[in-house]
């Protein structure tokens, strides 16, 4: 099965989070991934877009999130990219730490990984971070 | 759908009964905007069903976790009950079940607040 592929630039807004959900669900849904998966795969893409628009782009509406996806017959492959100052996932405080538990925040890249089978971020070019997830669709057995 | 937040008493507890998706934005807030109401009103001892909530993201459970502190700063307790399977991983894979009290049956919450 050749790979379809869609691309969008997204605003810096919380429509768009909800718009980039509804648009990866609807190619899980095609992938026929479980009502569990989908509804994993829905978290990851919120907590991502939410990253990019909040943290990433701050809002800026001259800043774009760049969202890709990529569906074969096996697997959900979904880049975001925001245009921020970039990110370093290790000055994130572990939110297991029993010290961190009560934290109000800090929690989304965690879930991301939990949820998705593969988990990446980059710095991206020219400017920004990049998250590249991976969701595959689980074999009969 | 956002959140839709009902309170009623029973006895000297305060039930909040949840449902919708508790997400970034008018859900979280609202949210925000009810424990703290609660709180600031008197309120301690507050049980949270959520048993109708269907999704709760990061920002979500940041506000549970904010809930369940301003009210014990104040000398209270929130104890959640019912808990869909999904919001229950959540809370697993979060460590939170390690903070927060929970119920299936809410006469057995009520009763533990006393």
């Amino acid at each position: 099965m050749e790979a379809h592929t869609l691309e969008r630039e997204l605003e810096s807004t919380l429509e768009s989070v909800d718009s980039a959900e509804q648009l990866v669900f609807a190619e899980a849904q095609a992938l026929g991934l479980d009502e569990d998966d989908l509804y994993r795969v829905g978290i990851a893409i919120r907590e991502c877009m939410v990253n990019a628009v909040v943290h990433g782009n701050r809002y800026n509406s001259r800043k774009k999130v760049h969202l890709k996806v990529e569906r074969t017959a096996d697997r959900l492959a979904i880049v975001i990219g925001d245009e921020g100052d970039g990110f370093d996932p290790k000055a994130v405080p572990d939110p297991l730490d029993a010290e961190n538990l009560l934290r109000g925040s800090g929690r989304g890249v965690m879930l991301m990984q939990s949820f998705m089978d593969e988990f990446q971020i980059s710095q991206r070019q020219p400017q920004g971070t990049e998250v590249k997830m991976v969701k595959y669709k689980a074999k009969a057995t | 759908m956002s959140v839709k937040l009902t309170t009623r008493q029973v006895g000297d507890v305060t039930v909040v009964d949840a449902a919708g998706r508790i997400t970034l934005g008018e859900g979280a807030s609202m949210f925000r905007d009810t424990i703290r109401d609660l709180a600031a009103a008197g309120h301690k001892k507050l049980l949270l069903n959520l048993a109708e909530i269907s999704y709760i993201d990061s920002s979500g459970i940041g506000e549970l976790v904010s809930g369940f502190t301003t009210v014990a700063n104040q000398g209270g307790v929130v104890k959640l009950l019912s808990l869909t399977k999904r919001v229950q991983d959540l809370l697993q894979i979060t460590k939170l079940y390690t903070v927060f009290e929970v119920f299936d049956d809410e006469a057995k919450a009520v009763q533990s607040f006393k």
